[in-house]
């Protein structure tokens, strides 16, 4: 009887597991059998590399370059500003503050990870806009940068709380270690916990990445929204998320423009499968 | 002069004293054994030596610990150059997380890097003086987490040999090593003693007579007894020692 039980639980959770599997190979055929329609019509290569995305002009262009640096600029962007900030604020709390500042910092790192992007949006609209346009003398100030700010801010929360993690589960002994081999605080930090927490450090700043390429709202709001190939970061731009967002509902079922929407959906489901790849690799070659 | 010299010495943890009036004199060159039952504040006071105890919030300390004379609780007390002289060996293993290199290069990198021929240098001293060099000169390079726990312990004592430190504590460093190991850990201390002054706690009474020249008793935060090793555990003063030793205790 009880080996029956222990065979039921066993088989559902083996079932649970291969459910996330399936669900994960759903989504793919289903962006796939729309996506890859397009290619009866267009070439791969146009798609791909083409500079122009028009999909209402005659004859439309269906080129995702500009999209896709539109993407790239404000993530890049989004990373470089929020890591180092990320870094800093996640080994303050877990090694530098004092205990009681450790859980008001702690609550209010959630409290940022729980505002919606679209308030981000906003703010970042309406203050934060104006700023970069006066600070480098733009004709706007919805540029691709606008949106890597913003973008960090919803980046950060989620990064320092598995930073965090990952520095404050670092095994006590090697800090005792290091102290007592005469190192300072801060030479322990960075010669040893940081090391020693690095798998948990490059999985949280993949996550926090992997927010900033998915998410939408907030940078349909902030980057200006041209579907121009961008020549600076200071240019307006539009990501292949907010292209996707803003032209679905005005596309015909079945149409070329929305077998292009879908494939756009496909290059960010190779794109955020790429990056969760890598991160898994950089782990295991650590555990090596 | 002794080398290391407790006057009056009290530790609190809070509201709770952990150590009460401790006097305690040290010799150089010689290995100093502390035995007592659990929680007696074996570690507590090994942990005042190199002031491992400022790490623990709330813990307080009243008196002296005299180090070649000069009193390390002192205001302005260089914990860096402190923490050289008196390295600690921990009661499990704990290699950094890195190469066999890195981790005795480690010291003499923190203080002032040194070029990477001198560190080969050192790094080849230091294990020669564990025995480790021999088996591991051809894998310097990888995780010292691989070795046995022996290995470990050892990897861990030569990376304090790296700093040169003039005394060493050592909280059990044997309780997560077998018999066979343990005896070798042993040998090697007899040898490094030549060099160092050393302390160590210890359940193992055996092992205690075995390799150290002067044992202290402790029972309840107290010194209760503390004298020649020999005289200790054959002829001692105080009924409460006699009564731990013939296994009176726990
Ligand atoms: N950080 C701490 N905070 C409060 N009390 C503590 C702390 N560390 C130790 N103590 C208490 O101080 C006393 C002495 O502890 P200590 O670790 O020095 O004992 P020990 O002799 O080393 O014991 P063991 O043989 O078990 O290692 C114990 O009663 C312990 O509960
Ligand atoms: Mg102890």
């Amino acid at each position: 009887m009880r080996k029956f039980r222990e065979a039921i639980i066993e088989k559902t959770i083996l079932l649970n597991g291969f459910a996330c599997i399936l669900f994960v190979v759903l989504i793919f055929v289903f962006l796939a059998k729309d996506g890859l329609t397009l290619f009866r019509t267009i070439a791969i290569q146009d798609f791909l590399f083409g500079q122009i995305w028009s999909p209402l002009a005659e004859p439309p262009q269906f080129g995702i370059l500009p999209l896709f640096l539109g993407s790239l600029f404000v993530t890049v962007g989004a990373t470089v500003i929020s890591v180092p900030l990320g870094m800093a604020c996640a080994i303050f709390i877990g090694e530098i503050a004092p205990r009681w500042m450790r859980e008001v910092l702690k609550a209010g790192v959630e409290l940022l990870a729980a505002i919606p992007s679209i308030v981000i949006g906003f703010i970042g609209m309406t203050m934060l806009g104006p700023v970069v346009k006066s600070l480098f003398h733009l004709p706007t100030g919805l540029t691709a940068v606008t949106g890597s700010i913003a973008l960090a801010f919803m980046a950060i929360p989620t990064m320092v709380s598995i930073m965090e993690d990952a520095i404050t589960s670092v095994p006590r002994t090697y800090k005792e270690g290091s102290l007592a081999l005469g190192a300072t605080h801060w030479q322990t930090i960075y010669r040893v916990i940081i090391p020693a927490a690095s798998s948990g450090i490059v999985a949280a700043i993949m996550l926090g990445i992997g927010r900033v390429i998915g998410e939408t709202m907030a940078v349909m709001m902030l980057t200006g929204n041209a579907s121009v190939m961008p020549k600076t970061i200071l240019a307006p731009v539009r990501t292949m998320t907010a292209t996707i967002a803003a032209e679905m509902g005005e596309t015909v079922r079945g149409s070329e423009h929305y077998f292009a929407l879908f494939a756009i959906g496909l290059v960010l489901f190779g794109i955020t499968f790429l990056i969760n790849f890598l991160a898994d690799m950089a782990r295991h070659r650590k555990k090596k | 002069m002794s080398k290391i010299e407790t006057k009056d010495l009290n530790l609190f943890y809070g509201n709770f004293q952990a150590l009460i009036d401790v006097n305690l004199a040290i010799e150089e060159k010689m290995i100093t054994a502390l035995i007592g039952p659990s929680g007696c504040g074996k570690s507590t006071l090994l942990r005042t030596f190199n002031r491992m105890n400022d790490l623990i919030d709330g813990a307080r300390i009243t008196g002296e610990v005299l180090i070649d004379g000069k009193n390390i609780y002192e205001a302005g007390t260089d914990l860096v150059v402190l923490r050289k002289k008196v390295g600690m060996v921990f009661q499990r293993p704990n290699p950094f997380p890195l190469s066999i290199f890195d981790n005795i290069a480690y010291g003499p990198r923190t203080h002032g890097s040194k070029s990477k021929a001198e560190l080969e240098d050192v790094v080849e001293q230091a294990l020669s003086r564990v025995q480790l060099w021999d088996v591991l000169k051809d894998r310097l390079e990888s995780s010292a987490l691989n070795l046995s726990l022996e290995q470990q312990q050892r990897l861990c004592i030569a990376r304090l040999m790296a700093v040169t430190p003039d005394v060493v504590l050592m909280d059990e460093p044997c309780s997560a090593l077998d018999p066979m190991a343990t005896q070798r850990i042993e040998e090697l201390m007899s040898e490094l003693k030549k060099h160092y002054t050393i302390l160590i706690v210890t359940h193992n009474m055996q092992q205690a007579a075995r390799v150290s020249d002067r044992t202290g008793f402790m029972l309840l935060g107290r010194l209760v007894e503390y004298g020649e090793t020999p005289q200790v555990f054959t002829n001692p003063k105080e009924i409460k020692t006699e009564e731990y030793i013939t296994g009176r205790y726990g």
